[in-house]
Protein backbone atom coordinates (compact mmCIF):
# COMPACT_ATOMS: atom_id res chain seq x y z
CA UNK A 1 0.00 0.00 0.00
CA UNK A 2 1.63 3.06 -1.31
CA UNK A 3 0.46 5.30 2.13
CA UNK A 4 1.93 3.30 4.28
CA UNK A 5 5.95 4.91 3.43
CA UNK A 6 4.50 7.89 5.23
CA UNK A 7 2.33 6.92 8.20
CA UNK A 8 4.68 6.45 10.94
CA UNK A 9 5.99 10.80 9.76
CA UNK A 10 2.36 11.82 9.42
CA UNK A 11 1.77 10.04 12.90
CA UNK A 12 5.03 12.31 13.88
CA UNK A 13 3.58 15.63 12.85
CA UNK A 14 0.68 15.32 14.79
CA UNK A 15 2.24 14.05 17.64
CA UNK A 16 4.63 17.14 17.40
CA UNK A 17 1.59 19.55 16.76
CA UNK A 18 0.11 17.87 20.00
CA UNK A 19 3.19 18.30 21.91
CA UNK A 20 3.18 22.07 21.14
CA UNK A 21 -0.43 22.03 21.61
CA UNK A 22 0.02 20.93 25.13
CA UNK A 23 3.30 23.11 25.43
CA UNK A 24 0.97 26.25 24.99
CA UNK A 25 -1.61 24.60 27.74
CA UNK A 26 0.70 24.05 30.16
CA UNK A 27 4.13 25.96 29.70
CA UNK A 28 3.02 29.26 28.59
CA UNK A 29 -0.59 29.16 30.06
CA UNK A 30 -1.96 28.82 32.96
CA UNK A 31 -3.57 24.71 32.72
CA UNK A 32 -1.39 23.75 35.68
CA UNK A 33 -2.47 26.96 38.01
CA UNK A 34 -6.31 25.94 36.89
CA UNK A 35 -7.77 24.53 40.50
CA UNK A 36 -10.33 22.06 40.17
CA UNK A 37 -9.92 21.57 44.20
CA UNK A 38 -12.87 22.02 45.95
CA UNK A 39 -13.52 25.88 47.18
CA UNK A 40 -15.72 27.78 49.26
CA UNK A 41 -17.42 31.29 48.47
CA UNK A 42 -16.95 34.11 51.07
CA UNK A 43 -17.31 38.00 50.26
CA UNK A 44 -15.87 41.15 51.31
CA UNK A 45 -16.74 44.29 50.35
CA UNK A 46 -14.93 47.28 49.37
CA UNK A 47 -15.02 50.63 49.24
CA UNK A 48 -12.87 50.96 46.13
CA UNK A 49 -11.25 48.05 44.71
CA UNK A 50 -9.25 50.40 42.50
CA UNK A 51 -8.05 47.68 39.30
CA UNK A 52 -9.03 44.57 40.46
CA UNK A 53 -10.11 42.15 38.45
CA UNK A 54 -11.88 38.92 38.49
CA UNK A 55 -9.83 35.66 38.24
CA UNK A 56 -7.29 37.77 40.26
CA UNK A 57 -5.27 35.90 43.47
CA UNK A 58 -6.23 35.87 46.78
CA UNK A 59 -2.95 35.66 48.94
CA UNK A 60 -2.05 35.00 52.34
CA UNK A 61 1.46 35.59 53.33
CA UNK A 62 2.01 35.50 49.84
CA UNK A 63 0.76 31.76 49.16
CA UNK A 64 -2.59 31.56 46.22
CA UNK A 65 -4.73 30.41 48.92
CA UNK A 66 -8.15 31.10 46.41
CA UNK A 67 -9.51 33.72 43.38
CA UNK A 68 -11.71 36.21 43.03
CA UNK A 69 -14.41 34.85 41.41
CA UNK A 70 -16.69 38.06 40.59
CA UNK A 71 -17.07 41.51 41.22
CA UNK A 72 -20.12 43.20 41.59
CA UNK A 73 -21.31 46.66 42.48
CA UNK A 74 -24.05 46.96 45.55
CA UNK A 75 -26.29 50.17 45.43
CA UNK A 76 -27.12 49.89 49.02
CA UNK A 77 -24.23 50.36 50.20
CA UNK A 78 -22.47 51.67 47.48
CA UNK A 79 -19.85 49.27 47.73
CA UNK A 80 -17.90 46.76 45.65
CA UNK A 81 -18.69 43.49 46.35
CA UNK A 82 -16.18 40.91 46.02
CA UNK A 83 -16.81 37.31 45.81
CA UNK A 84 -13.87 34.93 46.68
CA UNK A 85 -13.18 31.30 46.15
CA UNK A 86 -11.00 29.98 48.63
CA UNK A 87 -9.53 26.54 49.12
CA UNK A 88 -11.23 24.28 51.03
CA UNK A 89 -8.61 23.04 53.09
CA UNK A 90 -7.63 26.53 53.97
CA UNK A 91 -9.15 28.07 56.71
CA UNK A 92 -9.44 31.08 57.98
CA UNK A 93 -11.02 33.06 61.65
CA UNK A 94 -13.92 34.93 61.27
CA UNK A 95 -12.24 38.08 62.03
CA UNK A 96 -9.84 37.96 59.63
CA UNK A 97 -9.33 40.92 56.90
CA UNK A 98 -9.05 41.89 53.45
CA UNK A 99 -6.99 44.43 51.94
CA UNK A 100 -6.32 45.10 48.32
CA UNK A 101 -2.55 45.09 47.30
CA UNK A 102 -0.74 45.28 44.87
CA UNK A 103 2.38 43.52 43.23
CA UNK A 104 4.93 45.92 42.55
CA UNK A 105 4.61 49.68 41.46
CA UNK A 106 2.38 48.97 38.73
CA UNK A 107 1.77 45.33 38.69
CA UNK A 108 -1.41 43.57 38.95
CA UNK A 109 -3.92 43.94 41.95
CA UNK A 110 -4.39 41.27 44.47
CA UNK A 111 -6.23 40.58 47.84
CA UNK A 112 -4.12 39.49 50.92
CA UNK A 113 -5.82 38.10 53.52
CA UNK A 114 -4.63 38.60 57.20
CA UNK A 115 -5.93 36.17 59.50
CA UNK A 116 -7.28 37.04 62.47
CA UNK A 117 -7.53 36.00 65.98
CA UNK A 118 -11.30 34.37 66.27
CA UNK A 119 -11.60 30.97 67.22
CA UNK A 120 -14.49 30.15 65.17
CA UNK A 121 -14.02 30.03 61.31
CA UNK A 122 -15.06 31.70 58.42
CA UNK A 123 -17.89 29.46 56.48
CA UNK A 124 -19.38 28.84 53.11
CA UNK A 125 -21.07 32.62 51.96
CA UNK A 126 -19.82 34.28 54.97
CA UNK A 127 -18.56 37.73 54.81
CA UNK A 128 -15.03 39.43 55.69
CA UNK A 129 -16.01 42.14 57.46
CA UNK A 130 -12.42 44.20 57.71
CA UNK A 131 -11.56 45.35 54.39
CA UNK A 132 -9.32 47.47 53.31
CA UNK A 133 -9.54 49.37 49.61
CA UNK A 134 -7.18 49.86 46.73
CA UNK A 135 -4.24 52.66 47.33
CA UNK A 136 -5.59 54.84 44.32
CA UNK A 137 -2.79 56.93 42.83
CA UNK A 138 -4.53 59.85 41.91
CA UNK A 139 -5.68 60.30 45.85
CA UNK A 140 -2.26 59.82 47.12
CA UNK A 141 -1.02 62.48 44.68
CA UNK A 142 -3.47 64.39 45.75
CA UNK A 143 -2.90 63.96 49.38
CA UNK A 144 0.66 64.88 48.20
CA UNK A 145 -0.01 67.85 46.71
CA UNK A 146 -2.64 68.97 49.46
CA UNK A 147 0.28 68.01 52.42
CA UNK A 148 3.14 70.14 50.11
CA UNK A 149 0.44 72.63 49.51
CA UNK A 150 -0.51 72.93 53.20
CA UNK A 151 3.67 73.30 54.15
CA UNK A 152 4.52 75.58 51.65
CA UNK A 153 1.23 77.89 52.59
CA UNK A 154 2.65 77.78 57.05
CA UNK A 155 6.04 78.12 56.27
CA UNK A 156 7.14 81.44 55.68
CA UNK A 157 8.65 81.92 52.45
CA UNK A 158 11.61 84.00 52.70
CA UNK A 159 11.98 87.00 49.68
CA UNK A 160 14.80 85.96 46.76
CA UNK A 161 15.14 82.61 48.01
CA UNK A 162 17.41 81.13 45.09
CA UNK A 163 15.82 77.35 45.73
CA UNK B 1 -22.06 55.87 -20.38
CA UNK B 2 -24.05 52.47 -21.20
CA UNK B 3 -21.20 50.51 -21.98
CA UNK B 4 -19.45 51.73 -18.31
CA UNK B 5 -23.31 50.68 -16.82
CA UNK B 6 -23.08 47.80 -18.55
CA UNK B 7 -19.50 46.24 -17.60
CA UNK B 8 -20.07 47.04 -14.22
CA UNK B 9 -23.11 45.38 -14.55
CA UNK B 10 -21.21 42.54 -16.10
CA UNK B 11 -18.43 42.32 -13.75
CA UNK B 12 -21.31 43.00 -9.89
CA UNK B 13 -22.66 39.74 -11.79
CA UNK B 14 -20.13 37.58 -12.71
CA UNK B 15 -18.43 37.91 -9.38
CA UNK B 16 -21.74 37.36 -7.60
CA UNK B 17 -22.19 34.28 -9.75
CA UNK B 18 -18.06 33.12 -7.98
CA UNK B 19 -19.54 33.59 -5.14
CA UNK B 20 -22.48 31.38 -5.28
CA UNK B 21 -20.38 29.19 -7.58
CA UNK B 22 -17.95 28.94 -4.52
CA UNK B 23 -20.37 28.55 -1.79
CA UNK B 24 -21.97 26.01 -3.70
CA UNK B 25 -18.44 24.07 -3.90
CA UNK B 26 -18.30 24.49 -0.02
CA UNK B 27 -21.32 22.60 0.28
CA UNK B 28 -20.40 20.04 -1.80
CA UNK B 29 -16.94 19.71 -0.72
CA UNK B 30 -18.30 19.20 2.97
CA UNK B 31 -21.20 16.50 2.17
CA UNK B 32 -18.73 14.48 0.66
CA UNK B 33 -16.73 14.69 3.59
CA UNK B 34 -17.58 11.21 5.07
CA UNK B 35 -16.49 8.92 1.91
CA UNK B 36 -13.65 11.02 1.70
CA UNK B 37 -12.80 10.46 5.37
CA UNK B 38 -13.75 6.76 5.21
CA UNK B 39 -10.91 6.35 2.67
CA UNK B 40 -8.11 7.81 5.63
CA UNK B 41 -5.14 7.27 3.61
CA UNK B 42 -5.79 9.40 1.05
CA UNK B 43 -6.52 12.32 4.13
CA UNK B 44 -3.66 11.15 5.48
CA UNK B 45 -1.49 11.60 2.49
CA UNK B 46 -2.71 15.13 1.78
CA UNK B 47 -1.69 15.35 5.91
CA UNK B 48 1.83 14.47 5.00
CA UNK B 49 2.26 16.72 2.11
CA UNK B 50 0.44 19.89 3.45
CA UNK B 51 1.49 19.49 6.87
CA UNK B 52 4.97 17.14 7.32
CA UNK B 53 6.49 19.28 4.20
CA UNK B 54 5.78 22.64 5.71
CA UNK B 55 7.21 22.16 9.01
CA UNK B 56 10.54 23.22 8.41
CA UNK B 57 9.13 26.82 7.00
CA UNK B 58 6.95 27.20 9.47
CA UNK B 59 9.60 26.14 12.83
CA UNK B 60 11.76 28.56 11.22
CA UNK B 61 9.72 30.99 10.94
CA UNK B 62 8.22 30.93 14.14
CA UNK B 63 11.72 30.92 15.63
CA UNK B 64 12.77 33.83 14.11
CA UNK B 65 9.58 35.52 14.63
CA UNK B 66 10.18 34.69 18.18
CA UNK B 67 13.66 36.62 18.58
CA UNK B 68 12.55 39.59 16.67
CA UNK B 69 9.49 39.90 19.55
CA UNK B 70 11.94 39.28 22.21
CA UNK B 71 14.31 41.53 20.84
CA UNK B 72 12.07 44.26 20.23
CA UNK B 73 9.62 44.12 22.80
CA UNK B 74 12.87 44.44 25.45
CA UNK B 75 13.70 47.51 23.55
CA UNK B 76 10.55 49.08 24.82
CA UNK B 77 9.51 47.59 27.43
CA UNK B 78 13.50 48.29 29.60
CA UNK B 79 12.00 51.80 29.18
CA UNK B 80 9.81 51.29 31.65
CA UNK B 81 11.82 49.28 34.03
CA UNK B 82 9.85 45.78 33.09
CA UNK B 83 11.64 43.41 31.41
CA UNK B 84 10.58 40.86 32.59
CA UNK B 85 7.09 40.96 31.16
CA UNK B 86 9.07 40.11 27.57
CA UNK B 87 7.68 36.70 28.39
CA UNK B 88 4.16 37.76 28.49
CA UNK B 89 4.61 39.82 25.55
CA UNK B 90 6.08 37.51 23.03
CA UNK B 91 3.91 34.42 24.30
CA UNK B 92 0.57 36.46 23.81
CA UNK B 93 1.55 38.11 20.40
CA UNK B 94 2.11 34.98 18.92
CA UNK B 95 -0.86 32.74 20.34
CA UNK B 96 -3.30 35.40 19.90
CA UNK B 97 -2.28 36.68 16.30
CA UNK B 98 1.08 36.15 14.95
CA UNK B 99 0.57 32.10 15.32
CA UNK B 100 -2.35 31.65 13.76
CA UNK B 101 -2.22 34.45 11.05
CA UNK B 102 1.39 34.03 9.66
CA UNK B 103 0.97 30.25 9.80
CA UNK B 104 -1.63 31.12 7.28
CA UNK B 105 -0.06 33.51 5.29
CA UNK B 106 2.82 31.07 4.78
CA UNK B 107 0.37 28.12 4.69
CA UNK B 108 -0.73 29.84 1.60
CA UNK B 109 2.31 30.30 0.06
CA UNK B 110 3.59 27.24 1.00
CA UNK B 111 0.90 24.85 0.53
CA UNK B 112 -2.35 26.64 -1.39
CA UNK B 113 -0.26 27.47 -4.05
CA UNK B 114 0.16 23.46 -4.79
CA UNK B 115 -2.88 22.37 -4.03
CA UNK B 116 -4.42 25.29 -6.73
CA UNK B 117 -1.55 24.24 -9.19
CA UNK B 118 -1.88 20.27 -8.87
CA UNK B 119 -5.91 20.52 -9.24
CA UNK B 120 -5.65 23.11 -12.24
CA UNK B 121 -2.91 20.69 -13.98
CA UNK B 122 -5.34 18.24 -13.41
CA UNK B 123 -8.09 19.87 -14.91
CA UNK B 124 -5.72 21.30 -17.77
CA UNK B 125 -4.76 17.66 -18.30
CA UNK B 126 -8.49 16.73 -18.15
CA UNK B 127 -7.65 14.11 -15.45
CA UNK B 128 -10.49 15.35 -13.61
CA UNK B 129 -13.50 14.84 -16.40
CA UNK B 130 -11.57 11.54 -16.79
CA UNK B 131 -12.42 10.14 -13.73
CA UNK B 132 -16.05 11.77 -14.37
CA UNK B 133 -16.07 9.38 -16.83
CA UNK B 134 -15.30 6.31 -14.87
CA UNK B 135 -17.59 7.32 -12.51
CA UNK B 136 -15.35 8.42 -9.80
CA UNK B 137 -16.38 11.88 -8.37
CA UNK B 138 -13.22 14.21 -8.33
CA UNK B 139 -14.96 15.95 -5.32
CA UNK B 140 -15.11 13.19 -3.36
CA UNK B 141 -11.46 11.44 -4.48
CA UNK B 142 -9.47 15.10 -5.09
CA UNK B 143 -10.78 17.89 -3.42
CA UNK B 144 -12.18 16.48 -0.13
CA UNK B 145 -9.39 14.70 1.01
CA UNK B 146 -7.40 17.27 0.38
CA UNK B 147 -9.55 19.84 2.41
CA UNK B 148 -9.72 17.53 5.43
CA UNK B 149 -5.71 17.40 5.14
CA UNK B 150 -5.28 21.18 5.07
CA UNK B 151 -7.87 21.53 7.94
CA UNK B 152 -6.17 18.72 10.11
CA UNK B 153 -2.54 20.24 9.30
CA UNK B 154 -3.43 23.95 9.75
CA UNK B 155 -3.71 24.16 13.68
CA UNK B 156 -1.38 21.58 14.38
CA UNK B 157 0.99 23.44 12.03
CA UNK B 158 -0.09 27.16 14.35
CA UNK B 159 0.46 25.34 17.13
CA UNK B 160 4.03 24.08 16.72
CA UNK B 161 4.79 27.95 15.14
CA UNK B 162 3.98 29.28 18.23
CA UNK B 163 5.34 27.00 20.63
CA UNK B 164 8.61 27.50 18.67
CA UNK B 165 8.02 31.21 18.97
CA UNK B 166 8.02 31.27 22.52
CA UNK B 167 11.08 28.90 22.74
CA UNK B 168 12.81 31.60 20.46
CA UNK B 169 11.70 34.19 22.29
CA UNK B 170 12.47 32.33 25.49
CA UNK B 171 16.52 31.87 23.58
CA UNK B 172 16.72 35.83 23.17
CA UNK B 173 15.36 36.86 26.21
CA UNK B 174 17.56 34.86 28.99
CA UNK B 175 20.44 33.57 27.81
CA UNK B 176 21.39 36.25 25.60
CA UNK B 177 20.04 39.23 27.21
CA UNK B 178 19.93 37.91 30.77
CA UNK B 179 16.44 38.66 32.07
CA UNK B 180 15.53 36.32 34.90
CA UNK B 181 14.21 32.96 33.37
CA UNK B 182 11.92 32.46 36.32
CA UNK B 183 10.31 35.48 36.04
CA UNK B 184 10.45 34.89 31.96
CA UNK B 185 7.93 32.02 32.90
CA UNK B 186 5.90 33.39 35.31
CA UNK B 187 4.90 36.10 34.07
CA UNK B 188 3.49 34.59 30.71
CA UNK B 189 1.97 31.92 33.21
CA UNK B 190 0.60 34.60 34.83
CA UNK B 191 -0.92 36.19 32.00
CA UNK B 192 -1.83 33.52 29.52
CA UNK B 193 -5.31 32.18 29.70
CA UNK B 194 -5.77 28.72 28.35
CA UNK B 195 -9.36 29.04 26.57
CA UNK B 196 -9.07 32.67 26.44
CA UNK B 197 -6.07 33.16 24.37
CA UNK B 198 -4.77 29.44 23.64
CA UNK B 199 -7.81 28.28 23.16
CA UNK B 200 -9.15 31.16 20.60
CA UNK B 201 -6.06 31.22 18.72
CA UNK B 202 -6.74 27.25 18.03
CA UNK B 203 -10.27 28.10 16.94
CA UNK B 204 -8.38 31.29 14.76
CA UNK B 205 -6.40 28.78 13.30
CA UNK B 206 -9.17 26.37 12.24
CA UNK B 207 -10.97 29.17 10.50
CA UNK B 208 -7.54 30.03 8.80
CA UNK B 209 -7.11 26.68 7.35
CA UNK B 210 -10.38 26.11 6.27
CA UNK B 211 -10.06 29.62 4.63
CA UNK B 212 -6.63 29.01 2.99
CA UNK B 213 -7.34 24.88 1.86
CA UNK B 214 -10.99 26.36 0.80
CA UNK B 215 -9.49 29.21 -1.34
CA UNK B 216 -6.85 27.29 -2.81
CA UNK B 217 -9.32 24.45 -3.95
CA UNK B 218 -11.62 26.62 -5.54
CA UNK B 219 -9.17 28.44 -7.61
CA UNK B 220 -7.83 25.26 -8.87
CA UNK B 221 -10.73 23.65 -9.38
CA UNK B 222 -12.05 26.90 -11.13
CA UNK B 223 -9.17 27.85 -13.34
CA UNK B 224 -9.08 28.19 -17.20
CA UNK B 225 -7.04 24.70 -17.96
CA UNK B 226 -4.73 26.40 -19.74
CA UNK B 227 -0.53 27.09 -18.31
CA UNK B 228 -1.94 30.71 -18.22
CA UNK B 229 -5.04 30.00 -16.45
CA UNK B 230 -3.11 27.65 -13.90
CA UNK B 231 -0.57 30.40 -13.40
CA UNK B 232 -3.53 33.13 -12.57
CA UNK B 233 -5.27 30.69 -10.20
CA UNK B 234 -1.82 30.22 -8.25
CA UNK B 235 -1.59 33.76 -7.82
CA UNK B 236 -5.41 34.37 -6.94
CA UNK B 237 -4.54 31.59 -4.53
CA UNK B 238 -2.41 33.63 -2.47
CA UNK B 239 -3.68 37.05 -3.09
CA UNK B 240 -7.45 36.18 -2.03
CA UNK B 241 -5.95 33.67 0.68
CA UNK B 242 -3.98 36.45 2.34
CA UNK B 243 -6.52 39.09 2.07
CA UNK B 244 -9.17 36.48 3.60
CA UNK B 245 -7.14 35.61 6.45
CA UNK B 246 -6.37 38.99 7.24
CA UNK B 247 -10.21 39.97 7.01
CA UNK B 248 -11.56 37.34 9.06
CA UNK B 249 -8.44 37.77 11.57
CA UNK B 250 -10.11 41.51 12.65
CA UNK B 251 -13.64 39.88 12.52
CA UNK B 252 -12.49 37.17 14.67
CA UNK B 253 -10.22 39.09 17.25
CA UNK B 254 -12.98 42.00 17.31
CA UNK B 255 -15.83 38.80 18.33
CA UNK B 256 -13.26 37.05 20.81
CA UNK B 257 -11.29 39.83 22.45
CA UNK B 258 -13.08 43.31 22.40
CA UNK B 259 -14.20 42.83 25.90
Amino acid sequence: MQASRHDAWVGLFVLVGGAALLFLALKAGNLLSLNFDETYQVSAKFDNIGGLKARAAVKSAGVVVGRVESISFDDKTFQAKVVLNLHKNVQFPTDSSAKILTAGLLGEQYIGLEPGASEKNLAANDQIKATQSAVVLETLIGQFLNSKAADMGSAPAPAGDKK
Amino acid sequence: MTALTASLGLALRQTLAGVGWGARLFVQILARSLPALARFSLVREQVFFLGNRSLSIIGVSGLFVGFVLALQGYYTLQRYGSAEAVGLLVALSLVRELGPVVTALLFAGRAGTSLTAEIGLMKAGEQLTAMEMMAVDPLTRVLSPRFWGGFIAMPLLAAVFSAVGIVGGWLVAVPLIGIDGGSFWSQMQGGVDVFADVGNGVIKSLVFGITVTFVALQQGYACSPTPEGVAQATTRTVVISSLAVLAFDFMLTAMMFSI
